[in-house]
């Protein structure tokens, strides 16, 4: 069996041929190949896990965005209540000082229609008991004249003050 | 569960690989039979030719067996075409250590003779080649005009007993790998240029059509086998890897510079055995060691399994070297006997046939090529994995 002796000169080229060959690969093929492979998968890894950290900060991000609008409907809502409530407070308020305020004038103005009235009332009491005395007096000064009507007309009185 | 799946899947895979291996196994030995058969009936053919000879004529009885070993086996001519005087033929340097010391000359001194005829004369010393091996010359040529000595040994094969020289020649086999290597070189060493060029970037052309590969290599062979220890393994096995295969494929190649028998030769898958056993043995921990020498057996079985497994260390690295080359040689024998149907019926209308199953056989040889350079590598894996690993 000629096929299962090797030659010992084929041997010898095939040892160093290989030797060399693995070396040669080795050091100017599989060395930067298996780098360039390995810093490749590490640089999509890494791109990938910032992906998912970018993503998540995003998701992070509008869920907070959410957060804050939501708050701010909240203080938005709140403010307008509270300006609501401030409004019909002044408003009642005003409501009630000018109701107050009207009501004061109107006290007011009638104590001086009272007034006036009351001083007019007095005029006119002098100035009817000072006309009626002037009549009296004139019609006195015309009745005296004659007696009878005098006495008359102090029966007539006396008649009052009785009744009185 | 999610490492059972995986464990599962491993399962699954090796007996993918096992049903194709046995499924080979099968054509392996399909291929020898068939080769023996041919074989056989050569004889059958050639017994006839030889009577007609006799009777005069031109007929000529056609030694299917030894143009098939002849195909198979290392030679000192790379035939590029055609045949001897008639076709261009690469006459390959001849490089001897002989008792005088270094002699070189090329091989076309020899005139394409292979039965001894032809005598070359260098630094005093006479050289004759037959079956193309180199023996030093006898003085004078026997009745048949050889210079070389033949006998018959016991099983009646022929058997020159002239000395020989060392022959460190550059052989068809030897100028085929020394190519096979120029090409990995220049191949690797430009995708490993790619890889700086387009550094953390998509791979391009040739880089894109191997890096697939390389990552098979890695992730399917280092990393299963060897765990986490892969990456100083990586340069052996892809090595090994890429030169099983392209040395399988250009033997696949019909013609010039394919054609070499490189990785069906004993003595190519020696040294690549030989370098896995040498890698194993001396990368191997204390615990390998502790399983060869003190192997958890009952102490009764010791004396038994001690040598058995001292006996493994080399049936693993002997099996892989007779593995690739059986598979390889048995491969090339079979297409060539298939081919060489057409002459032992010696019509033309067997042709057809005889080329379909070729092709055939030469297409299911192409996945082979990749398979065997895959056994090859995952099995080193396996037996360098088996010596790191650390004890659980």
């Amino acid at each position: 069996m000629d096929l299962l002796v090797p030659e010992i000169g084929l041997l010898a080229w095939n040892t160093i041929s290989f030797l060399v060959l693995v070396f040669l690969l080795g050091k100017f093929a599989w060395k930067p190949i298996m780098k360039g492979i390995h810093d490749r998968e590490k640089s999509i890894d890494e791109a990938l896990n910032k992906a998912e950290l970018a993503r998540q900060e995003m998701a992070r991000l509008s869920s907070q965005n959410e957060e804050l609008m939501k708050q701010a409907r909240e203080e938005r809502d709140q403010i307008l209540k509270e300006a609501k409530t401030l409004k019909d407070s002044i408003v009642n308020e005003a409501k009630t000082q000018a109701q107050t305020e009207g009501a004061k004038l109107i006290e007011k103005a009638r104590i001086e229609i009272e007034n006036q009235k009351k001083a007019a009332l007095a005029e006119l009491k002098g100035q009817v008991s000072a006309l009626s005395l002037d009549i009296a007096e004139r019609v006195l000064r015309s009745q005296l004249d004659d007696k009878a009507k005098q006495q008359e007309l102090v029966n007539n009185l006396l008649k009052d003050v009785e009744l009185n | 569960m999610d490492y059972n799946r995986v464990f599962v899947s491993k399962v699954r895979r090796l007996i993918v690989v096992f049903a194709l291996f046995s499924v080979f196994l099968g054509f392996r030995t399909a291929a020898f039979a068939q080769a023996d058969s041919v074989a056989a009936q050569s004889h059958e053919v050639s017994a006839p030719a030889a009577h007609g000879e006799e009777h005069g004529k031109e007929e000529k009885g056609f030694d299917i067996t030894s143009f098939i070993f002849h195909h198979i086996s290392d030679s000192h001519f790379f035939t590029i075409w055609g045949h001897g005087d008639h076709g261009l033929t690469l006459h390959l340097p001849i490089i001897l250590w002989t008792d005088n010391g270094l002699v070189m000359f090329s091989s076309s001194a020899f005139q394409f003779d292979d039965a001894g005829k032809v005598v070359v004369e260098k630094n005093g010393q006479r050289f004759a080649i037959a079956h193309n091996k180199i023996y030093y010359a006898n003085a004078a040529a026997d009745a048949h005009g050889s210079y070389v000595s033949h006998v018959a040994d016991e099983k009646g094969e022929e058997k020159v007993t002239n000395a020989r020289p060392l022959d460190f020649s550059v052989t068809k086999n030897v100028f085929s790998m020394l190519l096979s290597i120029v090409v990995l070189v220049v191949v690797f060493t430009t995708v490993a240029a790619g890889y700086k060029k387009r550094a953390g970037k998509a791979p391009k052309g040739l880089q894109s059509f191997l890096e697939p590969i390389i990552l098979f290599v890695r992730d399917d062979i280092a990393r299963p086998n060897l765990g986490h220890k892969y990456a100083a393994f990586m340069p052996y096995l892809l090595s090994v890897f890429f030169f099983i295969w392209l040395n399988n494929m250009l033997g696949l190649v019909p013609f010039f510079p394919g054609g070499a028998n490189v990785t069906g030769n004993i003595a190519l898958t020696v040294v690549l055995a030989a370098a896995t056993f040498l890698i194993t043995t001396f990368k191997a921990n204390k615990y390998y060691w502790g399983h060869i020498l003190n192997p958890p057996v009952p102490w009764w079985l010791k004396p038994l399994m001690i040598p058995v497994e001292i006996f493994g260390m080399f049936t693993k690295p002997i099996a892989l070297a007779i593995r690739l080359f059986a598979n390889i040689t048995a491969g090339h024998i079979l297409v060539m006997s298939l081919l060489c149907l057409i002459f032992i019926f010696n019509s033309i209308a067997v042709a057809p046939a005889s080329i379909f199953f070729a092709v055939f056989i030469g297409l299911i040889e192409f996945l082979v090529a990749f398979i065997q350079a895959f056994i090859f590598t995952i099995l080193s894996a396996l037996f360098i994995g088996m010596a790191v690993e650390e004890h659980h």
